[in-house]
């Protein structure tokens, strides 16, 4: 007589699905929390120009976003017609630019500090002059490395 | 009668009620990275006697406030501009310790010595438009792209059957092993010093 007899009937006891929710509702948690929409609303006209000869912009914390264009419809009763620099969630002057730079080169890590890029997100109808005045002060706060961001496209989509 | 207890839901569902919610969230998101032209501006600090640079080493591009292009003091067509300006980098004129082996252009005397020693200078006015500038920059840079392409093909097109803009895409990519990494550097690095981007740009002017 053995202790340990086998049990009789092969039917196996279903596993038991409980907890598949919870599982399922762990992630969908995961990916709700992780997904990120946009950091800061549009408050300007931002079509971008068109290039094909680009490079990412890998790596969101190694970036600074700068934007400007033409105030979007619903501001352009307060802000005027004329483009505007855009940083964080208002409006800016040139000369705010300089400071905006060093306070976000201050937020981030010791390490990156000196790898930051500026990416220049600048509507595709705005004046040249305007983009020369944010270099301007980019260059007297030292940074230098800018991106011009574009969407992927050929040249010629700009010519129009 | 006996008090009925309530009926227990079935929870059968609700894992596919889940699963459906999150499929929605894992379509929907997407990681966006921007891309553009990266540039890198001249420090602040005026070079106290600039070095003296040959006329026919430089390049000019000059984009007036109507968005019209004037390439070396003639107008001239976008669609034009990276042929003149690969036909500029690529020329070669030099002799002796200036000479370029690897070029293929013209030999002109009247065009730059090596590609070292050409420099592509853009001038825009304050009234040019961002999309034009844009467009100039994007065919300069295809321009030198499209030189250092072919030297990368020539080099090491047998070994590694990518060319340059392909390899510098897998070299920035963060998931590109370190091995692979390594193996790529030293030849980018080869063939940017045969092509070096030197793009120079003045401060805008009111030009007329």
């Amino acid at each position: 007589m053995s202790k340990f007899k086998k049990k009789k009937g092969g039917d196996l006891p279903a596993i038991s699905t409980a907890s598949l929710p919870d599982i399922v509702f762990m992630l969908l948690f995961f990916f709700m929390v992780a997904t990120v929409m946009r950091d800061s609303t549009l408050m300007v006209i931002n079509k971008l120009p068109a290039a094909d000869q680009i490079q990412k912009l890998d790596k969101k914390d190694r970036v600074m976003y700068i934007y400007a264009g033409k105030p979007s419809s619903r501001y352009q009763d307060k802000y005027g017609s004329s483009a505007r620099i855009q940083l964080n969630d208002k409006f800016a002057s040139v000369d705010e630019v300089g400071a905006f730079i060093l306070a976000e080169r201050a937020s981030k890590r010791q390490e990156l500090q000196n790898v930051l890029t500026t990416a220049l997100k600048v509507d595709s109808d705005t004046k040249m002059g305007l983009i020369q005045d944010i270099k301007q002060e980019l260059r007297k706060v030292q940074a230098l490395k800018i991106n011009y961001t574009t969407r992927v496209g050929d040249y010629t989509q700009n010519l129009n | 009668m006996a008090k009925r207890s309530a009926p227990e839901v079935n929870a059968g569902s609700m894992a596919d009620i889940a699963f459906l919610l999150l499929i929605f969230f894992l379509v929907t998101t997407t990681i966006e990275t921007d891309s553009g032209l990266n540039r890198k501006l001249p420090p602040m600090e005026d070079q106290v006697d600039p070095p003296i640079i040959r006329e026919k080493n430089i390049f000019t591009v000059l984009v007036s406030k109507n968005d019209q292009l004037l390439v070396e003091e003639e107008l001239a067509d976008i669609a034009d501009l990276r042929s003149l300006a690969v036909a500029f980098l690529d020329n070669g004129g030099g002799v002796g310790d200036e000479a370029c082996e690897y070029c293929q252009g013209e030999r002109d005397e009247t065009s730059s010595d090596n590609p070292d020693k050409a420099i592509i200078s853009l001038k825009n006015d304050r009234e040019t438009s961002y999309k034009v500038y844009i467009a100039v920059q994007n065919e300069l840079v295809a321009a030198y792209n499209d030189l250092r392409n072919r030297e990368f093909e020539r080099l090491f097109g047998t070994d590694l059957g990518i060319n340059f803009v392909e390899a510098q895409k897998q070299y920035d990519d963060p998931r590109t092993s370190s091995e692979r990494q390594a193996i790529l550097k030293p030849k980018l690095d080869q063939v940017k010093a045969m092509y070096p981007q030197k793009l120079s740009e003045a401060e805008s002017t009111k030009l007329n």
